[in-house]
């Protein structure tokens, strides 16, 4: 068991290239830096893919050919005195392991990339001790075995993030950004830290394997607890996964904690890809997942929040996705809609029988969305750098110039629009189909927006490579190349994974139970979404294939809604009524003049007083400090007097 | 190991420093001193590991313990002695005031005098946690008031006579209030009339006179930790206030009134302290937001970190408040990671002053370009002041807020929330401080040219960082030196002789 333990590695590789970067990375010269980094974070793969392979395939399973939990190490790193402890250590089981491979791959291909996407910057070395920082978060988040590590890790993240978004520091959109990107999350992650402490003190333990046991043991003392006390008739339980499950939703850019996922596209497009698309964001489905069981069993209230919450992100990000020109911002509100479906499967599957199947649904479609996301990002940044804009208007007729580009950007299309048998066809269809049974309504709102998906992503497709050619590429032309080969090499390696991971047994690895499952595949099932599919597919084609006016009659058909979608709802407006105006305005500005002008305004009477007094009393008294001085002592010999003649 | 050396180390540097005749001799006597100073610290914590290993687990003691009769006729001791939360509460004194000389290194106007007065400022304080003698205490109490008001009223700048004043005022008001508490223990607690802290815990206090008493301990100790509403002279005192004055306040004076608090207020009344307990939770989740909101509206770097002082310090104070084992240890970890990290943020405040000669966010920004060390240094002390993982602010505020949740009437509950909630607040004035004055576009061609953090400034950094890192990412080290205390102190709250 103790082979585990070389896990630790994972995640002290990129720390270690963190470290070595920030400290000498200044006297790296070129791409140094760059390579360094990737050769670290190859290391952190390479053990990644090896433990995967001795888990899933030699050790993973214990003699009933069940998936165990290991723990090949722990210590606790903070004792509390009134018993509850953070221990740091290294939990594997089937979804750590399978986020391991998708971490380390994911950041390994964008350490790639960006050797070529961000030669040349000032601060190239910054940009990769960066990336080490948040790889080393994150896979210290997936690892993790204390409730409270996987906060601290989550904190890590959430600041290498702003660290990421913010990287180009003298821009103010980017600074603004990374600001709302913390403060968002933060904001979320107070639900998490006050849910943390309700559901430890109702199990007595942060530990994973305990807290859950605990919690879903329907004789033991610790639900007893939990499911007995409780606030506002909601008990102690489902609070404290509702205010997890908070957390969660802020790291995972679920509505309304959504807004700043589409403003963190100011950071490098590389790092949009890693953090924003493939790893961070589903965070806060990896959390729900840890706490599956608890959810699942002992809150099925709880549950059914996370089954709408994700839904309807899914069908708001895509319906905003749709009017959005900001080709970034598209694929930004398109994860938000991914991880809705990721979240909602997590949401339905409670109960028992098939239905927890949507647990492995969910992990499935995490795991082809990071490869299909990643691949979509990482193609965006090379139209982006051909074009030197991120807006639609400026692109078209790309195909010529960005051959390789086109090719995989295609593929990933099809993969994220459900088509078969690209990768996202397999998850989606999982995922259906676990809505399928237990809340039809959701099955329909993830149709819906399965046909949305494919509209939104093929005018993307379209836009960009296909239709007429912008004037602004066409002075671009002779600079429009795609990039070396390092930089196309992630592209190809993400492209053939959207085509074959779907043809993954995904249910062998992955479930509740630690049990082989059959994914339900049925083509009967099937018609219905993948026609919907293409026929989304085939009316951005219809529109966008070439100009045409298309788009602007049925804009205008939608009216208001269309302008509202476009807007974004105006929730970002709503946010910034509550921040500016009530919160600065209703209480930080009143708080500041209160603590001024009463409070120290009473201060200042009383020395004002004191002073007029003791000169009235003694003109012997000149220094201020002085007179004070013997106003306290006289007072305090007064009262002395007062307290031995009172008391004894 | 004899204790008294840790004072008196630095009461002879510091009269010796008074027969320089330069500025350098007495910035080197000064470092030399508070050098020697960190060593006779790393020595003490070894010397106390190594004593109370054997006393074993979750025992605490006061060891290394010296006494003599000081005024025999009122029964007066010197008398001291050291358990783990004092060696922590001197450790950290050790790196501030190691840090302040550093920053000073350019002290121009009477440097003799200036290092004079840190010196014996440090030995007041160095004596304040070794004593057991309550007037023993109150002696170097007072011992630690006077060297600020010269120094702000000196060597500050801004309207610095009426901060001056208002500083020494206020403290004094709170010694004045302290002493009366404890002249009521000296003649209520036990048969005899007596200032001896280990025989006062043991004996106990008449109900009646801890409840009259109580306040006037605790809202003494409590001006100096700024405790609200008696926290009025944090922002003017700490702006007007050179950067090491500044240090020393915020890393080492308030964190005189937390330890006063705890030590004196609480143990030797824990029946007034279960009375009053509620309160002072009440006074501090206020402190701990009101003074979050404030900061918001700051636009001035140090009232910044001056509010944001209150702000962290009402953790200290919910943490005492609350009582429960977790707490009381977090309120102790908070005092050292508090001091260690607010004297990190008013050295880098004041690095960027000496460059720029502005404190306001408005005419900072883009300061990162020309000063990446000066500008790291204060990402990093925003970070920890926003509890940051890996950083001491999160271990200490995680731990207040785990054993704030220990109590678990509402009434205690709603405010442990709303503790919680200054998280939220606190990442949003510090971004903002980070936003506008660090990154950005510089903000004139002169950002472009300042020099970045000179040797002297980089190793200060250093030894205030070296403390924050290992809190941050092994609390466990200080922890086990002061878990056994922190029980200790809890298990005497928790005496109840009857129902009140």
């Amino acid at each position: 068991m103790n082979m585990f333990t070389q896990a630790v590695w994972i995640p002290l590789l990129p720390f270690l290239s963190f470290l070595l970067l920030g400290f000498f990375g200044k006297y790296l010269k070129g791409t140094t830096a760059g390579w360094l980094a990737t050769v670290f974070l190859l290391g952190a793969a390479a053990i990644s893919f090896n433990i995967a392979y001795e888990y899933f395939f030699l050790f993973g399973k214990d003699a009933n050919g069940v998936y165990q939990t290991i723990v090949p190490l722990k210590m606790t790193w903070l004792q509390f005195a009134g018993g509850l402890s953070i221990d740091m250590g290294l939990l594997i089981d089937p979804i750590a392991v399978m986020m391991l491979v998708v971490v380390t791959f994911i950041s390994l291909m964008v350490h790639l990339y960006s050797l070529g996407y961000m030669k040349g910057e000032e601060r190239f070395s910054t940009y990769y001790a960066y990336l080490g920082l948040f790889t080393f978060s994150m896979l210290g988040l997936v690892l993790s075995v204390n409730l409270f590590q996987i906060y601290i890790f989550w904190e890590l993240v959430g600041v290498s993030s702003f660290l990421l978004i913010g990287f180009y520091f003298d821009r103010a959109s980017a600074i603004a950004a990374a600001k709302k990107a913390f403060i968002v999350t933060r904001f979320a992650d107070l639900g998490f830290l006050i849910g943390i402490l309700v559901l430890s003190s109702a199990a007595g333990t942060l530990d994973f394997q305990t807290l859950i046991q605990r919690l879903t043991d329907s004789t033991g003392e610790g639900l007893h607890t939990a499911t007995a006390t409780g606030f506002l008739g909601v008990s102690a339980l489902t609070w404290g996964l509702l205010l997890i499950f908070m957390g969660g939703a802020g790291k995972s850019a679920m509505f309304p904690l959504h807004i700043w996922l589409p403003d963190a596209m100011e950071g490098p497009t590389p790092v949009s890809a890693l953090i924003h698309a493939a790893t961070m964001v589903v965070a806060g489905v990896y959390l729900v997942a840890r706490l599956f069981g608890i959810f699942a069993f002992s809150a099925p209230g709880a549950m059914e929040v996370v089954a709408w919450v994700g839904a309807i992100s899914s069908l708001f990000a895509a319906v905003i996705a749709c009017t959005q020109t900001d080709i970034k911002r598209v694929l930004a509100y398109s994860t938000m809609s991914q991880i809705g479906y990721m979240m909602f499967a997590l949401g339905v599957s409670g109960g028992s029988g098939e239905a927890v199947d949507g647990f492995t649904a969910a992990n499935f479609h995490l795991f082809t969305h990071a490869m299909f996301k990643a691949l979509l990002f990482l193609g965006a940044g090379m139209v982006i750098h051909a074009v030197h804009s991120n807006e639609l208007k400026d692109m078209g007729g790309l195909r010529k110039q960005l051959p390789v580009t086109h090719l995989t950007f295609l593929i990933a299309c099809l993969a994220i629009a459900g088509v078969p048998p690209f990768a996202g066809f397999f998850s989606k269809e999982a995922i259906l189909h676990a809505a399928h049974l237990t809340h039809p309504a959701i099955y329909w709102i993830g149709i819906i927006t399965a046909a949305l998906t494919a509209f939104y992503m093929f005018r993307l497709y379209f836009g960009i490579f296909h239709g007429a050619t912008s004037s602004h590429h066409g002075d671009s032309h002779h600079h429009g190349h795609e990039g070396d080969f390092f930089q196309k090499l992630p592209l190809i390696l993400l492209g053939v994974a959207s085509m074959t991971a779907g043809f993954i047994p995904f249910g062998n690895f992955v479930s509740f139970s630690g049990r082989p499952v059959e994914l339900h595949t049925d083509l009967a099932f099937s018609i219905l979404p993948v026609s919907l599919s293409l026929v989304g597919i085939l009316i951005a084609a219809w529109f966008y294939r070439k100009p045409s006016e298309m788009p602007d009659k049925v804009a205008g058909f939608f009216g208001s809604v269309f302008t509202a979608a476009r807007q974004k709802f105006y929730i970002d407006e709503i946010y910034l009524f509550i921040t500016r105006k009530i919160i600065f305005k209703l209480i930080a500005a009143p708080a500041a003049w209160f603590d001024r002008s009463i409070i120290d305004g009473t201060v200042n009477t009383f020395g004002v007083a004191a002073q007029t007094g003791s000169e009235s009393i003694s003109d012997l008294q000149t220094g201020k400090v002085q007179s004070y001085a013997a106003w306290f002592v006289g007072a305090t010999l007064l009262l002395i007097i007062v307290f031995i003649y009172f008391i004894h | 190991m004899n204790l008294s050396l840790l004072f008196i180390v630095p009461a002879i540097t510091a009269v010796v420093i008074l027969f320089t005749r330069s500025l350098q001799q007495a910035r080197a006597l000064a470092l030399g001193g508070s050098v020697v100073q960190l060593f006779l610290v790393g020595n003490l914590i070894a010397a106390f590991q190594r004593t109370t290993s054997g006393l074993g687990d979750g025992v605490s003691d006061f060891v290394f313990q010296q006494r003599m009769a000081w005024f025999p006729s009122l029964h007066i001791d010197y008398f001291v002695g050291v358990d783990g939360i004092s060696v922590a509460m001197i450790g950290l004194t050790a790196l501030v005031v190691l840090a302040g000389v550093l920053v000073s290194w350019n002290v121009t106007k009477q440097p003799r005098e200036f290092f004079f007065l840190l010196m014996f400022l440090s030995a007041g304080a160095y004596g304040f946690f070794i004593s057991l003698d309550l007037f023993l205490q109150f002696f170097f109490l007072e011992l630690a008031v006077i060297p600020k008001y010269l120094l702000i009223g000196i060597w500050g700048s801004g309207k610095k006579e009426y901060s001056a004043n208002k500083l020494a005022l206020m403290l004094m008001g709170g010694s004045a209030l302290v002493f009366v508490g404890l002249l009521g223990v000296y003649f209520r607690s036990g048969s005899t009339v007596t200032f001896d802290w280990l025989r006062a815990t043991g004996s106990i206090m008449p109900v009646s006179d801890q409840l009259f008493f109580f306040p006037f301990l605790f809202l003494g100790f409590g001006v100096f930790t700024a405790l609200f509403p008696f926290h009025t002279w944090v922002p003017d005192g700490h702006s007007s206030a050179p950067t090491a004055a500044s240090m020393f306040l915020a890393g080492i004076s308030m964190k005189l009134g937390g330890y006063g608090c705890l030590r004196v207020a609480m143990c030797l009344m824990p029946e007034a302290a279960q009375y009053y307990s509620v309160y002072i939770v009440a006074l501090a989740t206020i402190a701990v937001l009101y003074g979050a909101f404030a900061t918001m509206m700051q636009t001035d770097l140090k009232y910044i970190n001056a509010y944001s002082s209150v702000s962290h310090c009402g953790f200290v104070l919910l943490g005492i408040g609350m009582m429960t084992r977790s707490s009381i240890q977090g309120a102790v970890l908070q005092m050292v990671s508090h001091g260690l990290m607010t004297a990190l943020f008013f050295a880098a405040i004041g690095m960027l002053y000496e460059r720029t000669h502005t404190r306001k966010v408005s005419e900072l920004g883009g300061v990162m370009k020309s000063m990446p060390f000066v500008s790291t240094l204060f990402f990093l002390a925003g970070l920890c002041s926003l509890g940051l993982p890996g950083l001491s602010g999160f271990v200490s505020e995680m731990t207040v807020f785990v054993g704030s949740w220990e109590r678990a009437e509402t009434g205690y509950r709603v405010m442990t929330v709303l503790s919680c909630m200054s998280i939220v607040v606190t990442a949003v004035y510090i971004l903002r401080a980070i936003g506008s004055s660090i990154m950005g576009a510089p903000r004139s061609a002169a950002f472009l040219q300042f020099k970045d953090a000179a040797w002297n400034e980089r190793v200060a950094a250093a030894v205030l960082m070296a403390g924050i890192l290992i809190i941050g990412i092994t609390p466990f080290l200080l922890n086990q030196l002061i878990l056994p205390g922190s029980e200790k102190i809890a298990q005497q709250l928790q005496r109840i002789i009857l129902p009140l």
